[in-house]
Formats: structure tokens, sequence, C-alpha cells
């Protein structure tokens, strides 16, 4: 049989690997295209910003502890909570997902390397110095820190309140400049992982024998083709009016702010859809290795997903429910919102029956697979509360939202994100992490999650908007901000558990071998870590789990498709 | 194939762990849904007192329930599937059956959940209708609603008054509501009071329409709820919702010029000097004087207001009085500049508003 002769051959790979480079360790690194060590830069990138934006929502949470708190100034309070937006979705959420997009698509199609190594190369490093300009704003927008000068205008940045007559100075500048960069660098990354999905896949992976991460990671990178180009053009049109005096915003000269809104939301809203396809696809791959069992409906999954796609462009005006877009606009897209939420079950449904009848074993990675369910669960139904538009007139803009969407980001994405380093770690480092620290990382992290996230929702009932530095005493919000509070740092707690365990895991990790799980996509065919060149030989498939077939000859996954 | 490990070596992991999430999800969700509804809260949504805002609460209720059953069916099943069917020691090392999936199931759970879709899409059409697409009646009040960074203007054209901040409007039903119509001078604000509607944005270029209709006279809280810049989180809103009659009276006041027969010499006439010799007429208006600003808040009865700087300090001499001396103290980022005035020149500019009744 092919497929085993194949990956026999890759049996005799490490020595190769080993074999001495005469390039120095910074070298190799600035001056890589391997698609695995730009994977690993960019998830390496994301994470110290990570650590960066979770401090400033850290301070917010101080400053909104008691009413009328005077910790920090509104002026500085208006500064974290743009930056620690931009910085999550810009430059955590998006590099840390093709990060692991970069690393592991080629590897579980069977592919040497993305399409276009050096495009690869080149999108990651104009991502990276589009963060470190955004940072730089702190110190360099207008002077000194204290000057005040990085941007205070909101993740979503309404116009005109971006006009240089409301926002003078260079920070809005810093702001549109970095989202800029980030866009070109997102579109190049896109461009090269959909080319790679669509013409590397290794002999027999026919594109209904791909593995749903890669379906995944297909359909979440021709959404960012298709939503991160407005608003790279909206960057644009605003740079035009604030310098070189056009009107497509400024609304004292006739400019259009709800045309600002449409621009950010047909971006907006299919972008949450880009951050969460690719944690659709961790969970993907790792709820049937940990339940041992196929995944349940493939072709059920693959449609929902493209649907999913489809579907999330023609929804951005919820966003807009309260912009008075009048009747007939409000309908169309409470529908458009609702209908999305169908094949969004459909894929809880199929890990639901994916579990049923399996075997399950809670390994780390498992066990953040199911807080992500769970809380994805409530995060979707909490979206149908938003989707209702009468609803949304009363939840919008208040912490219910904010709470919705950290469900979302935190308590699905983030989960599943956790779940993906417990699982591919030991493919990347050959050593597994500690599975003690790991459960101690998902306790921590599970209870500072539900301590912050469950209870924002209250104050948002209650009438609390979001972003706002401080707020009345006798609203009936005072607790329940402290119950938010204590859960932030829960949560940081969990997280350095989380990089304390990566960390000791590399120098004393036990050691993986190839396939520490008994899993059954390509990936785990090849040394832990791969070789340069992924594979000794091109491995032919002949189903969607390769090697379940050569671990069950008796029991061929392909007579079943 | 040396290199695969056994299946046993996989088995670290203890069954019970993953699944004590979901009686503390239920919990949590319990409790948010206990604490919302028992709460004291001036801004509490689930306390209407006005029909936008009761027919919204109607249809959250419904959601709320549906939302509810579907998260204890289908987190109930996977509760139940991850204890079911957790690995025990005792299993056998052959793997569980492969079952690859099932159209009919697949079926039965798109068509389900299209049903309920259209069933809450429905319910939800039938509120946005009732709200945004019914004929302004005859009988209604008009309030021109403008925001400001960071403060609320309120025009009332039949009755030709101008105030600030605290929206004075009478109870009454539907046919005689009063009907908001809003825009912006500057950036975008969003118009929220709980108790009484769902927010509705105020845009610049752009006129947006609501109507509210108090069911009982009282003051109803609520906030801006468009970040608008520094002071967003101080742009408060205050409506007093009165008898018709109080109403009546009110207006009748508000219509007044203001005043302006203070015994010369007095501490009052030497601030009013001082108001219309400084740059203050320059944003303010006072009705009967020179002063006709209009980026600032009218001034006319301000001493009838509760409050100033938007509903953010209590209307008193002395915070009216250091408000004056240093804005920026009290509220920072607030655009009204501090006139840099002496001890004896804010003495008399605040007697002289506080007599403006």
């Amino acid at each position: 049989m092919s497929t085993t002769q194949a990956v026999k051959g890759l049996d005799e790979t490490p020595v190769a690997q080993r074999s001495h480079r005469s390039t120095g360790f910074l070298r190799e690194w600035l001056t890589t295209a391997d698609h695995k060590k730009i994977g690993l830069m960019y998830i390496t990138y994301a994470l110290v910003f990570l650590v960066i934006a979770g401090f400033e929502a850290i301070l917010m949470r101080i400053q909104l502890w008691v009413p009328n708190n005077h910790f920090v100034s509104p002026q500085v309070f208006n500064r974290l909570f743009t930056m620690h937006g931009t910085t999550m979705v810009f430059f955590v959420g998006m590099p840390i997902l093709f990060g692991w997009g970069n690393y592991l698509v080629p590897l579980m199609i069977g592919a040497r390397d993305m399409a276009f190594p050096r495009l690869n190369a080149f999108s990651f490093w104009i991502s990276a110095f589009a963060g470190v300009l955004l940072y730089f704003s702190y110190i360099g927008g207008s002077g000194l820190y204290a000057a005040g000068s990085a941007p205070d205008v909101g993740w979503f940045a309404y116009a005109p309140l971006t006009a240089r007559v409301f926002s003078p100075g260079h920070s809005t500048d810093y702001w549109t400049l970095a989202l800029l960069l980030s866009g070109v660098g997102s579109i190049g990354t896109a461009l090269n992982i959909v080319t790679t999905i669509l013409c590397m896949r290794c002999p027999g992976m026919k594109l209904s024998r791909m593995p749903l991460l890669a379906w995944l990671y297909l359909v979440m990178n021709g959404l960012v083709f298709v939503t991160v180009s407005p608003l790279t053009a909206a960057q644009i049109m605003l740079t035009l009016d604030r310098y070189l005096g056009s009107h497509f915003f400024d609304t004292q000269a006739g400019g259009s702010a709800v045309l600002w809104m449409h621009f950010f939301w047909i971006f907006g809203h299919p972008e949450v859809y880009v951050l969460v396809l690719p944690a659709f696809a961790f969970v993907n791959e790792i709820v049937p290795v940990f339940s041992r069992k196929a995944i349940f409906g493939y072709p059920a999954m693959v449609a929902a997903s493209v649907g999913i796609g489809f579907i999330s462009l023609s929804v951005w005006a919820h966003h807009m429910f309260t912009v008075g877009l009048g009747p007939a606009g409000n309908t169309f897209f409470v529908f458009a919102t609702m209908v999305i939420s169908v094949p969004t079950g459909i894929k809880i449904f199929n890990w639901l029956a994916t579990i049923w009848g399996g075997r399950v074993i809670f390994a780390t990675p498992m066990i953040f697979c199911v807080g992500f369910l769970f809380q994805f669960l409530v995060a979707g139904l909490t979206g149908i509360m938003l989707a209702a538009a009468p609803f949304d007139w009363q939840l919008g803009n208040s912490y219910f939202v904010v709470a919705h969407f950290h469900y979302v980001l935190v308590g699905a994405i983030l989960f599943a994100l956790f779940a993906a380093f417990y699982y591919w770690y030991p493919k990347i480092t050959g050593r597994m992490m500690s599975e003690t620290l790991g459960k101690w990382h998902f306790i921590l992290f599970l209870v500072g999650f539900h301590l912050t996230f469950d209870f924002m929702h209250i104050p948002g009932l209650l009438g609390m908007p979001r972003r706002i530095y401080t707020y009345e005493a006798g609203r009936g919000w005072e607790g329940w901000n402290i119950i938010v509070g204590i859960g932030a740092f829960f949560q940081a707690a969990g997280t350095l558990v989380f990089v304390y365990n990566m960390l000791r895991s590399y120098k004393t990790g036990k050691a993986a071998g190839p396939d520490p799980w008994d899993a059954w996509t390509l990936e785990w065919s090849t040394t832990s870590p791969p070789p340069e060149y992924n594979f000794a030989v091109t491995p032919t498939v002949h189903s969607r789990r390769p090697l379940w077939d050569l671990k069950h000859p008796e029991d061929l996954d392909s007579d079943y498709e | 194939m040396s290199f695969f490990p056994k299946q046993q070596d996989l088995k670290h992991g203890n069954g019970a762990r993953g699944v004590g999430q979901t009686p503390a999800a239920l919990i949590c969700l319990g409790m948010i849904c206990a604490g919302a509804a028992r709460a004291q809260s001036p801004t509490n949504i689930f306390d209407p007192a006005a029909t936008p805002a009761r027919s919204i609460f109607v249809l959250s209720m419904l959601v709320l329930a549906v939302t509810l059953g579907i998260f204890l069916v289908v987190g109930g099943l996977l509760a139940y599937a991850l204890v079911r069917f957790r690995h025990r020691p005792q299993d056998e090392a052959r793997e569980p059956a492969q079952i690859y999936g099932s159209n009919q199931i697949e079926l039965s759970w798109t068509v389900i959940p299209i049903l309920i879709v259209v069933m809450l899409f429905l319910s939800t059409t039938r509120v946005i209708l009732g709200t945004e697409a019914i004929a302004k009646p005859a009988g209604a009040l008009d309030v021109i609603v403008i925001g400001h960074q960071f403060w609320w203007e309120y025009r009332y054209p039949k009755y030709g008054i101008v105030t600030a901040n605290e929206l004075h409007v009478p109870v009454s039903d539907a046919n005689h509501a009063t009907y908001l119509t809003m825009s912006s001078a500057d950036v975008a604000h969003s118009f929220w009071v709980p108790r009484l509607a769902g927010k509705m944005d105020l845009i610049p270029n752009r006129i947006n329409t609501m109507w509210i209709d108090p069911e009982q006279a009282g003051l109803y809280l609520g906030q801006c709820a468009q970040y608008c810049g520094t002071q967003h989180a101080k742009m408060l809103l205050r409506v007093y919702a009165q008898s018709p009659a109080d109403f009546d009276a009110w207006a009748a006041q508000q219509k007044l010029p203001a005043r302006n027969d203070f015994f010369a010499g007095s501490a009052a006439a030497e601030g009013e000097k001082v108001f219309m010799q400084n740059a203050c007429i320059n944003c303010h208006a006072i009705a009967g004087t020179v002063a006709t600003g209009r980026f600032g808040p009218d001034l006319t009865h301000l001493a009838s207001r509760d409050t100033i700087a938007a509903g953010a300090i209590e209307n008193t001499p002395e915070n009216l009085r250091k408000w004056i001396d240093d804005p920026n103290s009290m509220k920072p980022g607030s655009l009204m500049p501090s006139m840099h005035l002496s001890g004896k020149e804010l003495d008399n500019i605040t007697a002289y508003l506080t007599q403006l009744q």
C-alpha cells in the first residue's frame, strides 16, 4: 500500500534534520522563509501582544473597581480600551491564527512549504512592523508618554471622531497606518494560505479528503480577502480626509459618518468569523482524537463552514441597529443574523455526535475543548438575543455586548487556542507539556473567565454602557464590577501558569515521539519537530484519516467515504 | 510501526473534571437572570416604564425563554455525552465503533433550528414594526435633541423653549407621546434611557427619530451610549416625566426670558456684567440678553435645573462656582475653558447664575 510505504519512509528522516547549519541563530530566524519558523514567529509575536493587551485590560478593571475612581485619567482610559481592542484583534487574534495556519496547513496537507515562502516572510514582517508602529505612538506620537499620544478613538474609530478637528495630533494616524500595514500583511498571508490549500495538496488528497482544519482555513482566508480590503480602503479614505481635504467621512463638509460604519462593519463582522473559524478548526481536529472517533458528518461540517463564510458577509449591519436604518433594513439584518445560527448549530450538534458513542479522554487539550463547547454555546445564545433588533436597542453598546463578544473571543477562541497549544506543542518541540500544570491553567482560567464574563452581562442589563472610564454610584453596578475585576486576576494567573508550562516543558518535558496522541492526520506521521522539508517522501493518501488507515489496515476509512 | 505509542499511554486524564463545568455554567446563568431581575437599578432594562421599553421587555422574555430552553437541551446532551462516554479504565483496548454521519440526523438538526429562527424572526419583526413603523399621532409633543461633546441640547419648537441636559416630558399614552427628532452638532452620540426605550444614535448630517410615552411621573436616568470622546462617561441623561399640568407649568416658566431685575450694585447685577463682558457669551445663550452663543448649553433658566455639567454635578452655588473657576478640574476633557476670573468675579457670576430661575 503506497500510504504505508510513504509514511514508513519518513522514519529515517530525523538524522538529516539535525545536519548542522552554518548560519547564526539570529540570521536564521530573521531570514527564514520556512513556514514552520514563520508560524512560530507569528505565534510568539502574538503571545507578547496578548500579555501587553491583557495588562491593559487589568488596568481598566482596576479603574472600574468602584464608581468615580481616579486610578487613571479619562484620557488614559480611552487610550487603554482603544489599544486593548485594536491589539487583541489585529496583533493577537489574527497573527496567532495565521501562525497556526502557517505551521499546520502545509503539514496537514502533506506539502513541503507554503506556496509563496517569501511572500510569507514579507507578510509576517510587515504585520510585525505594524504592531510596533502602533505601540510606538505611546512614546513617539507627539512627545513623551505624559503628553498623551496613543490612539483614543476606540477600536472601531467611528467617524467623525477621527477627523482632525476632533482628534488633533498624530495618534489617530498611527492607528490608521498600523491597520493599513497589518491589512497588507493579512491579505498576503490569506493569498498564500488559499493558494497553498488549493494547489499544494499531496497526491490523493482531494478537497473532500482534506482535514477539516484545512477547509476552515480555506474559508477563513477567503473571508480575509473579501473583508480586509474594505477596511484597508477605508483607512486610505480616512487618511485622505485627514490630510488631503477629502470629505468621505467629514460630516462638517457633507461627508457621511454612516459610510464609515458600513466600511468598518463589512470588515468587522466577518472578522469575527475570521477569528472563530480557526477555533472551530482546532476543535474539529482535537475532539475526534480524544473521543477516539471519526468526526461525525464531515460533509455537513464542510457545508456549514462554507455557509457561515457566505452568510457572515451579509450580517454586518446588525452592529448598526441603533443607527436608524429603518424597519426594512433592520428586519433584513435580523433575518440574516439569525440564519447564521443554523450552520453554527450544525457544528455544535456534529461535535456532540462525535463525542456520542466515543471514549472520551480528558487530557488537557480535550478539557479546553469541552470549555469551548459550552462557552461557545452560551455565546451563540446571547448572540441570538442581540440579533433580535429591539432587544439590541437595549443591549447594544452596553456591557452585555462586551460580555457577549468576550464569550466568543475568550470563552471560545482563546480556549480553543489553548487546546491547540497543548495538542501541537509536542509536534513543535518534541516534548509534552505538563499535564498537571495544564490542569491548573485550565482551572484558574476557567474560574477567572466565568467570574469576569458571566457577571459582566449583568451591569449591561442594568444599563451600563461600554467605554466609560467611570460610572455613577447608585445604579446597581457597583458589586458586579468588583467580581468582574477579580476574575481578571484569575485569568492573568492562569496565563502565567501557561507561559511557565511552555517554557519549562521546552527543557524538561517528556519526550513526545512523532505521534503522542495516537492521532490520524498527516502532521503526526513525521518527526517532532518536523524536519525543514516536512516529509522525506511526499505522502499519498486514500482517505481523510491516513494514519487511521495505517494503524487499522483491517478497517480502512477509505471504505466508508 | 514502533513509533506509534500504545493507546494506553494516552489515558492520563480523569473523566469527571471536564464535566464539572455544566452545573457551574447553569448556576452562573441562573444567577445572571436572578441577579438582573432583582437588582435595584434606576436603569434596569427589565423594569420598563413606557411602551417602547415594554414591548422590548416582552420580546426579551420570549427570546430568553427560547435560548434558555436550547441551552438546557443542548448543554444537557453535551454533559450527558461527556459523562456517559468517558473513557473508563476497564474499557477494552479496541477503538469504539467509527460512525461517519447520518443524513437524516443532519437534516433534523438543520430543520428544527430553522423553524425556531423563523418563529423568533417573526416575533422580532412585529416589535420592530410596532416601534419604528407607526405614524406620528396628531397629539404628539415634538422635541429636538442635539448631541454635543459632552452635553445634550433640547428644543421644544411648539413652545419656543431651548434648554439643556434635563429633558422634561409629560406623562402620556402612545397617542400623546413625546417625539424626539435627533441629530448631532459634532460626533456620534446615542440617547439611551433604558426604562423608557431602547437607544437611538445621534449622528451628524442625519436625522433620527424615536418616541417615548412615560407611564408614571418620575425621574428616568440614562447616559450617552456611543463613545464620543474624553468625557463620554459623564454625558448623563435625565428625563423628568411630569403630569401634564406640571409639565405645562414648567413650560410656561421656561418660555420667559431671563431675569434682569437685579438691584444695581448687587452681586447678581455685577455678575451679569462679568458674564456679558467676558467670552461666556460666545458659547452660551441667555434669552433677553446679548448672550446668544450656541456652542454651550443655554443658561436662561440654569437655576431651575438640578444638575450642571450634563448631569455630572449637583447644581449648588459652591459647585457652580468651582465649575466656572476650572471646569476641567471637575470634568477633565470638558470643552469649557477656565476664564481665569478673580475670586470676586466668581462670587458675582455665581450669584447671577443662581438667580436665573
